[in-house]
């Protein structure tokens, strides 16, 4: 069966008023990205409520849909077949070949479900229901109908021409990209910095990243792999901009100034910082972590207190209440798992301590920092101009 | 900057002369050797052409050599493939505790196969104990392979006297020699050293990547692993790798005219960056004695500083080496030959190969003893605690 349409249902009832513009302008532009990168010319509109995507060529089914299925805002794509109107009867016969060519012997409960979107046609949608029904009755002797419950759905739309689609293939749900800002996301080589990064953006957020490196300590390897996550994770969020931060000198004189044990938190701060900084620079309304309480020790509540001191923007931690397992699900999902257990170090556990504190207080972390004065705004600075940006698309 | 690329052992640049026929093979020369028209008897000559070569440099016949896709090819086909067409005879293989990848892993595949395997330890140098391997064969002993080289440290196996031990004691085994990283530095007769199956790699030699061949001397029984239109008498189907063959032949040609001048180049070289090293503090040089081990490799520890570490600082500095071995540095558990050899884990965890080639220099060496003497301190201040 040749589908030449898809209808998109989204999450309507949630959108109200003069917003709703907005969604559906920005689900239609994040749609005909994602369809750009398929074979086969693909016409998305808006008309009467509805979003559609036209494909009246010979396109690739499966990677529409596989592209339709990562754009968030979309909860269901319907394959749609079209027929030209050429009167009810032939109407009737088009819906009686769709189900035996969709269905052969069906034998169970259906309904039809019609939509008169021309109003200018003879028929309600309640007699076009009720005649059609009968006309599918009579082709399947086995099946029957029942309005309320039923196994399937038989939709015909009657427009210039006449659409009807029985399937229904879920999407992502969420909001489209571009409808709630910016924010800038933490990305480590990890499993849980690319997830929090997946459900940010599927909130509708467009996503900026920023990845600390370490060389020699960390390796070229460790830098392509960030870069391939991040690749990932745009798949879904559309184009992102990743800063690749050179942090080794930093931490070598954080290392040389403070207690070793609270080497990571004060790290921490540190890249929260830098963070920040190109985070208001390129105007994100927020930081991502992939930061899920007492995983290990920076993540302690006392510890995330610690790195959360040092910023002025709302720090969203997407999973933050989440169990590994939990985030694992969700990063082999988006397929994003395979890449993450690359086994490169990072630049967090290179200098860890045996026994790093856990329950960090303030004063004391304040103190310590205060032994970096000397030469920190400097490599601050340099850490900061140095940075590398890659467009990742 | 000055450029120093010491990871031969894991690849090496193609010859020139190798890119010119390769390149001939492509795009004139370019027929398949099972076709009955002219362009494939003219392809098929260059693979005539490379068997006779390979076969007069080991003064084997030219039917005995067997061309496959490289190193791990030669050794799956020589061990999966001799252990199947022998299992009438017994079931069980003898090997090393140190073998590559490529022939540990279809030793475990023939463990599961119902075929019983028996690792011979190495001593504190990395070499096979002979009495522990004299030891180990047994009436039912079908095959038994080691390495020529090891790969890792660069150890030489007594492979003559193993040779001698398994064809008095077994005469019905068949004896396996991977030489991939010993072929284009030692002169190999196998009949002389009574190997029944020779594994060679191309791109050690400065030949092309993804070929190699199999030595199968004429009575050694194997199964092929391979199957499909015939080719190369039904041992291993798929069109012949025509400009692959012919690099290999180059490369073994080229590598062999001048292997006494470049065996001592080697040696020299890896003399100089011995030395070098041993007036370093905490280095420690891992193997056999300079002159015993392989002249291209070279494994040195650099106690308090992780391989990875030096590795990517040295790599800043314009010099290319390998933790451990490149062929297994990807996976970051136990094993391998540094373990057997019985080192500690942190020597094990700050060891680096260095491997040379004929295109290495004295200059080159020197640089990176220069730049080793100035990022150790550094390095080792930053050590973690």
């Amino acid at each position: 069966m040749i589908f030449h349409a898809f209808l998109i249902k989204y999450a309507e009832i949630a959108i109200k008023g003069k917003n709703r513009y907005l969604f559906e302008d920005a689900l239609v532009k994040q749609m005909r990205i994602a369809l750009s990168k398929v074979e086969g010319e693909f016409k998305v509109t808006k008309e009467q409520g509805r979003v559609y995507v036209f494909c009246p060529e010979v396109y690739d089914f499966d990677e529409a849909v596989e592209a339709l299925r990562r754009v968030f805002g979309i909860v269901e794509i319907c394959p749609v077949v079209i027929y030209e109107d050429h009167g009810f009867d032939q109407m009737a016969e088009d819906a009686v070949n769709y189900m035996k060519n969709r269905y052969p012997d069906y034998a169970g409960s259906f309904k039809v479900y019609t939509r008169r979107a021309k109003k200018t046609y003879p028929m309600t949608s309640m007699e076009v229901s009720a005649e059609l029904g009968g006309r599918i009755l009579g082709a399947f002797p086995q099946a029957c109908v029942d309005v309320h419950n039923p196994n399937l759905t038989l939709s015909v739309e009657i427009r210039e021409k006449i659409y009807v689609y029985s399937d229904s293939i879920q999407g992502p749900g969420g909001m489209p990209i571009g409808t709630n800002g910016k924010a800038m996301l933490l990305l480590s080589g990890g499993i849980d910095s690319p997830v929090a990064g997946y459900m940010i953006a599927k909130r509708g957020v467009k996503i900026e990243a920023v990845y600390f490196h370490a060389p020699p300590y960390t390796s070229e390897r460790a830098k392509q792999k960030v870069v391939d996550l991040a690749k990932l994770v745009a798949r879904y969020s559309g184009p992102i901009r990743l800063h690749v931060v050179n942090f080794t000198d930093i931490q070598l004189y954080i290392y040389d100034q403070c207690p070793h044990d609270e080497l990571t938190i004060i790290m921490r701060r540190y890249m929260m910082r830098i963070a920040e900084h190109f985070a208001k620079k390129d105007k994100c309304l927020g930081l991502i972590t992939g930061e899920s309480i007492g995983q290990v020790a920076s993540q302690t509540m006392q510890s995330l207190a610690a790195t959360n001191e040092v910023c002025t923007l709302p720090v969203y931690r997407p999973v933050i209440g989440f169990d590994k397992q939990e985030i694992v699900e969700i990063s082999r999902k988006i397929n994003t798992f395979d890449t993450s257990i690359l086994p490169f170090e990072d630049c967090c556990t290179i200098f860890v301590a045996k026994h790093p504190v856990t329950k960090p207080n303030l004063n004391v972390i304040r103190g310590s920092e205060e032994k970096l004065a000397e030469k920190i705004d400097e490599l601050m600075e340099a850490a900061l101009n140095s940075a590398e940006i890659i467009d990742i698309e | 900057m000055m450029e120093a690329y010491f990871d031969n052992s894991a690849t090496t640049r193609c010859y020139a002369s190798v890119k010119e026929i390769v390149v001939k093979t492509m795009t004139e020369d370019f027929g398949n050797p099972s076709a009955m028209h002219k362009k494939g008897i003219e392809a098929e000559n260059y693979v005539k052409e490379s068997a006779k070569i390979l076969a007069g440099l080991l003064k084997v016949q030219e039917k005995e050599i067997l061309f496959t896709s490289g190193g791990t090819e030669s050794n799956n086909l020589a061990l999966i493939g001799g252990a199947m067409a022998n299992k009438r005879s017994g079931r069980h293989i003898v090997t090393t505790s140190v073998e590559h990848a490529a022939v540990g892993q279809p030793m475990a595949y023939l463990e599961e196969q119902g075929f019983e395997v028996t690792y011979v330890p190495v001593d504190e140098r990395g070499v096979v104990k002979l009495e522990a391997l004299e030891e180990a064969l047994r009436p039912d002993t079908i095959l038994v392979s080691v390495m020529y080289v090891n790969n890792e440290v660069g150890s030489v196996m007594p492979v003559e006297e193993i040779g001698r031990l398994v064809h008095e004691k077994c005469p019905r085994a068949l004896f396996h020699v991977d030489a991939i990283q010993a072929f284009g530095k030692y002169r190999i007769y196998p009949k002389k050293l009574g190997i029944d199956l020779l594994s060679v790699s191309a791109h050690k030699i400065h030949g092309p990547k993804g070929v190699g061949f199999l030595y199968i001397q004429e009575k050694a029984k194997i199964q092929p692993q391979i199957l499909g239109g015939g080719q190369q008498n039904g041992m291993r189907s798929g069109t012949d790798n025509v400009p692959g063959i012919s690099g290999l032949g180059a490369a073994a040609k080229e590598i062999y005219d001048k292997l006494d001048e470049n065996v001592e180049h080697l040696y020299q070289l890896k003399e100089r960056l011995a030395q070098g090293l041993s007036v370093l503090d905490q280095v420690m040089l891992n193997g056999m004695a300079v002159r015993e081990g392989a002249p291209q490799i070279l494994s040195a520890s650099f106690l308090g500083i992780r391989s990875e570490v030096l590795l990517h600082t040295l790599e800043d500095r314009g010099i290319f080496v390998s933790a451990g071995s490149a062929c297994s540095s990807h996976k970051r558990k136990g094993g391998g030959t540094l373990w057997a050899m019985g080192m500690a884990k942190e020597q094990k965890e700050s060891t680096l190969r260095f491997s040379f080639s004929e295109e290495n220099t004295f200059e080159q060496v020197d640089y990176c003893i220069e730049v080793l003497k100035e990022v150790l301190p550094m390095l080792r201040r930053y050590a973690r605690r």
